[in-house]
């Protein structure tokens, strides 16, 4: 058994880090894909001769292709991931400054989901045929079908506009207040297919001999949920979790823009109109790195919460 | 059962607001400054935007756009993904190889990250490049599919059969494994297809479509700056969003339950 724990954890992270090496190699390519001179999109046509000869020097566009690659790779290890064109700063500085904002929303969209999701889930299936469980059928088909691009608006139409209860976006762009309404819009796709997977799983578990085994012996209801059902609650977590990363993750590029928030996703964009390539280059990058990098840490941990699938290959996705 | 019946009923209205839509109504590019942000009236019924543009035109030519960059993609990319993957899976070894190094690397981006990046390569993005950025990462959902499918028909007697009286490798394609593909992959598309009205939708949201066509998401972020005085703008183009995705969720899966019980 533990041999094959140990060979499935190795080339795990080896094809997770052949992945990352993917990644880093398509990021350096896709800019050097651009239709033409890359000078002319950067700097329109009227840029003077100069401009022009100065933006080549500093793209370093006369290197080989294998030169200009390598200082890539250097640009990538030392975390500086290059310079801005706008300014005269690192882009990895410019995200380490905005990253925090962006972590913060993830997790703050997160934790909402798990708090709102679990106990919806769970109480779903206890309670199987009940106002609760329609609650929460409706919830995770609604919940999922609302782009979050309209649940936003929406939301700051309700709470911003009309109730007055949160802040407008803008106004307040640091505090907890102003974290709800963008958490909520992030994270309610999460907590939609994450309270349909606890439900499904808590009421497989419910169905379990040992359970009605549990029962029978006089144990109260409670107790055989906290015992025999919310123990399995970790494999739905992990399973929405991988399923929904991507959505998460490239949802805080809307979200950030709706609530005009700071982050990455609004350093991405604002670096497109700003045509500064290498901070486009630097986000794709940390986005789809830490894409790689949480998958391969939620293939892990799935490999250690349940065993069976050691062995019989890979997570189904 | 009641409830799936909705989502072929959203998808027919969605054809025929893109098929006919844009003859209805006033042009949606019509300027009259006079009546900016109207709301619903006898000439305008779902009101005015900015400019005085009528709402409901717009949402009609914003359809028409949704629809052709949704049937391109999704086109392109059943064809590109259906025969990369069902080759891949038929041949296996080293092309077998290649092509999963490449959908793994195509997936290391998520949701809608590539799209971005690959509009950020140019310098005004134009319908043809909104659709090329939509394909490029969405032909492996059905290479995926292909390949899995081929493989296993790989080990099927009647295909085995077949080989052993010299089909050739593209007979073999054509008659066997195409043929049982028509199915999961129309089932596929047709959720699909909501996907790539929403990533339209969010592109334009995001001020990264085509500035030259009337589209949804372009109106729902012109509606969400307005949303204190006029909150009608983006009350009618979210609306049009939402309920076109899940038209197009709910048909596919109506279909995959119907496909399950012919199956089982």
């Amino acid at each position: 058994m533990n041999g094959e724990l140990g060979r499935y954890l190795f080339v795990r992270i080896i094809r997770g880090l052949a992945t990352i090496l993917g990644v880093v190699t398509l990021v350096f390519l896709l800019v050097r894909m651009i239709p033409g001179d890359p000078v002319d999109t950067i700097l329109g046509d009227r840029a003077t001769p100069e401009d022009r000869a100065d933006l080549r020097e500093r793209l370093h566009l006369d290197d080989s292709l294998p030169v200009q690659y390598g200082r890539f790779l250097g640009d990538v290890l030392d975390g500086s991931l290059g310079r801005s064109f706008r300014s005269d700063r690192s882009v990895g500085e410019r995200i380490a400054e905005v990253l925090p904002d962006t972590a913060a929303l993830a997790l703050a969209a997160l934790a909402l989901a798990l708090a709102l999701a679990i106990p919806l889930g769970v109480l779903a299936a206890a309670r199987k045929g009940t106002a609760v469980d329609r609650l929460a059928s409706t919830f995770a088909v609604l919940g999922l079908a609302i782009p979050n691009i309209w649940l936003g608006p929406l939301l700051v139409l309700a709470f911003a506009v009309q109730l007055r209860w949160l802040p407008l976006p803008g106004d307040d762009a640091v505090g907890a207040a102003g974290l709800v309404l963008p958490a909520v819009t992030l994270g309610t796709a999460f907590a939609a297919v994450l309270a349909r997977q606890t439900r499904a799983a808590t009421a497989e578990a419910l169905g379990q001999p040992h359970v009605t085994a549990a029962r029978a012996k006089g144990l109260r209801e409670w107790a055989v949920l906290r015992r025999h059902a919310l123990r399995l609650a970790w494999l739905p977590v992990l399973t929405v979790a991988a399923a929904q990363l991507g959505a998460l993750l490239s949802g805080t590029v809307v979200v950030e823009k709706i609530f005009e928030r700071p982050g990455l996703g609004a350093l991405f964009l604002d670096a497109f109109f700003d045509r500064d390539l290498p901070v486009v280059q630097g986000c794709v990058l940390v986005i789809a790195l830490t894409y790689v990098a949480v998958n391969l840490a939620l293939d892990l941990a799935y490999a250690f919460v349940d065993p069976r699938l050691r062995l019989g290959g890979e997570r189904a996705r | 059962m009641k409830g799936l019946r909705i989502g072929p009923l959203l998808v027919a209205l969605f054809a025929l607001a893109a098929v006919f839509g844009p003859w209805v109504g006033a042009h949606p590019m019509a300027i009259d400054l006079d009546q900016q942000f109207e709301l619903p009236s006898a000439a305008h019924p779902l009101g005015t935007a900015d400019n005085g543009v009528d709402l409901l035109a717009a949402i009609l030519h914003g359809a028409r756009l949704a629809a052709i960059v949704a049937l391109v993609v999704v086109g392109i990319s059943v064809l590109v993904g259906t025969l990369l993957g069902a080759w891949a899976g038929l041949r296996g070894g080293s092309f077998d190889l290649v092509l999963g190094g490449l959908m793994d690397l195509v997936q290391s981006f998520p949701g809608i990250i590539l799209n971005i990046a690959i509009l950020a390569l140019v310098a005004e993005p134009t319908l043809l490049h909104l659709i090329v950025a939509l394909a490029v990462p969405g032909w492996v959902l059905y290479a995926r599919l292909a390949r899995a499918e081929a493989l296993s028909l790989r080990e099927r007697e009647f295909v085995q059969a077949a080989q052993v009286l010299g089909a050739s490798d593209g007979r073999l394609l054509a008659r066997h494994v195409l043929p049982n593909l028509v199915g999961p992959i129309l089932i596929q598309a047709t959720s699909a297809f909501g996907g790539v009205v929403l990533a339209e939708s969010t592109l334009s949201f995001l001020g990264l479509g085509p500035a030259t066509h009337v589209s949804w998401g372009a109106l729902l972020d012109q509606g969400s700056g307005v949303l204190l005085r006029f909150p009608h703008v983006a009350l009618v183009a979210g609306s049009a969003i939402a309920l076109t995705v899940l038209g197009f969720n709910l048909t596919g899966d109506w279909l995959r339950d119907r496909a399950d019980v012919h199956a089982g």
